[in-house]
């Protein structure tokens, strides 16, 4: 079985937000558990505000104020044991960006500085890693991943504006995998885009993948990117890690009540029922309900399920899921 | 080619219809108002006590229409005055006569030159970098000290700032000359002793003027940096392990920058006046000074001449720095 | 009000308030004035401050602290009078330039633009040259309210642009509502706020001038205001004689009063800017 390179256990990051006296706290990732491993791709999938950038930050360790890590803890393989992320140094976090794990924000439009040509980004990026090159040493280790990857060379020599939003995206991830990390983290990389830089987009991070061998973490609302891509997914609901599965069996056989909405909104070839998708709306995630956050929703819901948070059960060796309809009952 | 067409082509059109404008303005302004400049004149030289012999007023107020431009029609008037402005012709001045305005502009001008120039260009660049810094550390304490150091300074108009420093460190300790741009009696000679004395009556008017400068540059600028923090790429260099001195200078103050390279030609008009009015408070002999008297002895063409002067010149100066502006901007540069 | 409470928080708004309400204070004792401000040699003159006069006397024989008084009104009055003419101006350039669009806003653009880059102090000087003789304080607000609406009108024309894109302008439109009543009725809420944020800034730079132009003797002498109280001050040599009392009243009072107004006017907007409110959030 591969390795685990990144873990968390039971990991709580809030917003705390202080508006003119009144306090507020947003419970954006409230106690996940994750593991994931070496040469993977792994999914996040959930609704908007469902705490899935929140939780990428956290593992990329970018936790600033007014987000706070309440509890729980981040693991990050970098030797034979396992690192726990919060016992490094700032100069130290530092050099794991994008070293040992690097990030592909979402909205890459504006992530480029645009006052500098590209090649100047990239140059930046090397020298605050690799020392002892040169501008031009540089600039060549540029060229060539951007020729290895299948990219024109004249991006390098564009600035940002002059770029279109696919290109910039294609770029972000191309300065994602520079350094050849362990994690490439993704946050909606093909969210604003056309259908067909989508696709240029998603076959790039495969390549990538294919060629690094390494793990990439991909969060998306888009179910079919998942399908496209992703090895295994896991379901993401008000802050909480609800199901876990590979691809095939999150879309074949969804358990989680929610993962079953998700799967059952889609469209399917020669289906030409109607779609249904989850009713009510996604629950602020300041006044969280009460028990298992989906329970206004769910249509199976239990008395159990308003008061208690249900933890994860095993149902096969890549399968688990948090509900009490499996489980104790 | 879209860069010349699309920026270079209109901002020049704006250039010459502002100064076209503005001195237009001039023109016009003391012909439309309820007592005309010879009637003021005349008013003014009574009041202080002169006796006009009333056989030969009439010649007098030809001969003063005639210094102040007003014979003929406004048409003919108007065609001349232009005439004698591409001439660099503003008249003869009044209470220096017959000494032309021009001459009188050309001496008081590298004086005030001179200080404009040094004091803009440290309360740009010290005002900048120090609120640069303060805007990066924004929640440092020594950051917020100075902020209100700044927030106390600003507002206070050129006139007060310049008379309390005066009083202060002229008056009640004795360091700094009271006025003047150098000692009474000293030669212009290009020695040190000379430049030393110019220094030391320089010293209070060009603190004013930076000190207040400096207050508006580096809150502006603290306030710029503390929005460029936030932006997206400055966060994306942080998440790529970015080193941070590099991160601030060619993320953020790169970028800060050309908003400040905007905001000083916006402001430009404004320190300007600010620094008569300074010299006027030290009666430091440059164009400010020059305009007191003006004023003080209703010398109209030399007020028309320092005033049509400083509009080309200050037009002039934003324009150039409009110009300068694609050079660090890329994105005007290749739009 | 819950506003004024929240923005009693801010130390600047509380600070300034309390010194623009003493300066207020000041500017009310004028109706119980035991002297006409106009007249000279109603009591001995060059006296050093003491107990029957609070601040001394100057050398035109009048009670500086009375003086005071009705000079802190008067540099209020003009303020306040050239600050409300240009902010109608303002928000009048402002809102046409930014819902009409097009030409109409190049042209009300490059006028306001021009005015902004102008050296204004001289023109405003050779202005007031002129028409010396006519000056009192209404016209001297006018003649600076004629310069001072066009960097608000910028200001207020950016909001307007920003509000016209938003759906409630379509929504009301598309329903029919006229022009001026949108503006009126929709807009105004919002531009309020900026309008009076704005006009305070607008009076420390008309109170600035006026002080300016007094020096340069450039309005009505007799009318007492903070400018033409220190120019009176200067040309009696209260410097060389040392009478500092003369002197520092009129260069204090303006200190406390322009800064007052600065950080009333940075407070409130800061208040008004949700970016600002964010900003300070739990950290530390």
């Amino acid at each position: 079985m591969d390795k685990t390179i990144l873990r968390t256990e039971q990991l709580k990051a809030f917003y705390v937000l202080d508006v003119l006296g009144t306090q507020k706290v947003v419970k954006a990732v409230n106690g996940v558990d994750l593991e994931i491993r070496e040469n993977e791709i792994y999914g996040i999938a959930g609704e908007s505000g469902c705490g899935k950038t929140t939780l990428l930050k956290a593992l990329f360790a970018a936790i600033e104020p007014p987000l706070r890590l309440i509890g729980g803890k981040v693991y990050y393989s970098l030797f034979i044991e396992e690192t726990d992320v919060s016992s490094l140094s700032a100069e130290e976090k530092r050099r794991l960006r994008w070293e040992y794990v690097s990030y592909v924000p979402q909205g890459s439009m504006s992530v480029l500085n645009p006052v500098i040509k590209v090649k100047e980004t990239y140059r930046d990026f090397i020298e605050s890693h690799v020392s002892g090159r040169t501008k031009e040493e540089a600039f060549e280790i540029a060229r060539r991943q951007i020729a290895e990857l299948g990219l024109p060379q004249k991006i390098l020599d564009a600035y940002p504006h002059q770029l279109s939003g696919g290109m910039r995206q294609r770029v972000t991830i191309a300065l994602a995998a520079l350094l050849k990390p362990r994690i490439i983290i993704c946050d909606e990389p093909t969210t604003a885009l056309d259908v067909v830089v989508q696709r240029g987009v998603v076959q790039l991070l495969r390549d990538i993948q294919g060629y690094l061998e390494n793990t990439i973490i991909l969060v998306t609302h888009d179910m079919g990117v998942h399908a496209n891509i992703a090895d295994r997914i896991g379901i993401m609901y008000a802050g909480k890690m609800v199901e876990e599965a590979t691809t095939e069996v999150i879309f074949g056989n969804p358990v989680h009540p929610y993962t079953q909405y998700l799967i059952n909104s889609l469209p399917r070839f020669g289906d030409k029922t109607t779609r249904e998708s989850v009713p009510g709306s996604p629950p602020s995630l300041i006044n969280l309900p009460s028990g298992c956050p989906f329970h206004p929703r769910c249509p199976y819901v239990l008395d159990i399920c308003t008061e208690q948070m249900p933890s994860f059960v095993d149902l096969d060796t890549h399968h688990r899921v948090a509900c009490w309809l499996v489980g104790e009952g | 080619m879209a860069f010349i067409k699309r920026y270079l082509i209109p901002r020049i059109i704006q250039y010459f219809l502002v100064i076209f404008l503005g001195i237009t303005a001039v023109f016009f302004i003391p012909r439309f108002t309820p007592s005309d400049p010879v009637e003021r004149t005349i008013t003014q030289l009574r009041s202080q006590g002169s006796y006009l012999d009333p056989a030969s007023m009439d010649d007098f107020i030809a001969d003063l229409t005639e210094l102040y431009g007003l014979e003929g029609s406004m048409l003919q008037q108007y065609g001349a005055f232009w005439q004698r402005l591409f001439r660099g012709d503003f008249g003869v001045s009044f209470f220096q006569f017959p000494t032309p305005v021009i001459e009188l502009i050309g001496t008081s001008l590298p004086w005030t030159l001179g200080l404009l120039l040094t004091t803009t260009f440290f309360s740009w660049t010290l005002g900048n970098i120090i609120g640069g810094v303060a805007g990066y550390f924004s929640r440092k304490g020594w950051s917020r000290a100075l902020d209100t150091v700044a927030m106390i300074v600003r507002p206070l108009p050129y006139y007060i700032f310049a008379f309390a420093l005066l009083l202060l460190l002229a008056y009640v300790v004795r360091w700094f000359p009271v006025s003047g741009g150098t000692s009474i009696g000293r030669k212009v000679v290009l020695n040190w002793p000379f430049i030393k004395d110019v220094l030391w009556h320089s010293f209070l008017p060009a603190l004013s003027l930076t000190s207040l400068g400096g207050a508006v540059n580096f809150q502006t600028m603290k306030l710029i940096v503390q929005n460029v923090n936030a932006e997206d790429f400055v966060q994306y260099a942080k998440f790529g392990g970015v080193t941070e001195g590099r991160i601030v200078s060619r993320y953020v103050i790169r970028n800060a920058m050309l908003p400040q390279i905007t905001n000083l030609a916006l402001s430009l008009g404004q320190i300007f006046s600010g620094a008569l009015i300074t010299e006027i408070v030290f009666s430091y002999p440059g164009v400010g000074t020059l305009l007191y008297n003006a004023i003080v002895t209703g010398d109209y063409n030399l007020i028309m001449g320092i005033t049509a002067l400083s509009i080309v010149a200050i037009t002039t100066a934003i324009l150039v720095i409009d110009l300068l502006y694609p050079l660090f901007d890329p994105r005007v540069r290749y739009m | 009000m819950r506003t004024l409470r929240d923005l009693f928080r801010d130390y600047r708004f509380a600070l300034s308030f309390c010194v623009l309400c003493m300066l207020l204070a000041l500017a009310f004792l004028t109706t119980f004035s035991p002297y006409d401000p106009t007249l000279w040699g109603v009591v001995p003159r060059d006296l050093k401050p003491s107990w029957t006069y609070f601040l001394g006397t100057s050398s035109k024989g009048q009670d500086v602290f009375w003086q005071a008084t009705f000079a802190v009104r008067n540099s209020l009055i003009v303020s306040v009078i050239a600050g409300t003419v240009s902010r109608v101006f303002a928000v009048l350039v402002g809102m046409i330039a930014g819902y009409k669009g097009g030409g109409t806003d190049r042209v009300l653009m490059f006028i306001s633009d021009t005015l902004l880059v102008m050296p204004l102090f001289l023109i405003i000087v050779l202005l007031a040259m002129l028409v010396r003789d006519k000056m009192n304080l209404v016209t001297l607000g006018l003649l600076l309210a004629f310069f001072g609406w066009a960097w608000d009108a910028r200001v207020i024309r950016s909001q307007i642009l920003s509000l016209r894109e938003r759906e409630f302008t379509q929504t009301a439109v598309l329903s029919g509502t006229g022009t001026l009543r949108l503006v009126l009725n929709e807009y105004m809420p919002f531009a309020t706020p900026l309008v009076f944020s704005t006009l305070i800034n607008n009076m420390s730079w008309e109170i600035g001038m006026e002080i300016t132009l007094a020096i340069l003797g450039l309005v009505n002498m007799d009318i007492p205001t903070l400018g033409t109280m220190l120019q009176w001050a200067i040309s009696y040599q209260a410097v060389l004689l040392g009478y500092w009392w003369w002197l520092s009243t009129p260069v204090i009072l303006s200190v406390l009063l322009f800064v007052a107004l600065y950080w009333l006017s940075v407070s409130i907007s800061e208040y008004l800017d949700p970016r600002t409110r964010i900003q300070r959030v739990g950290a530390e």
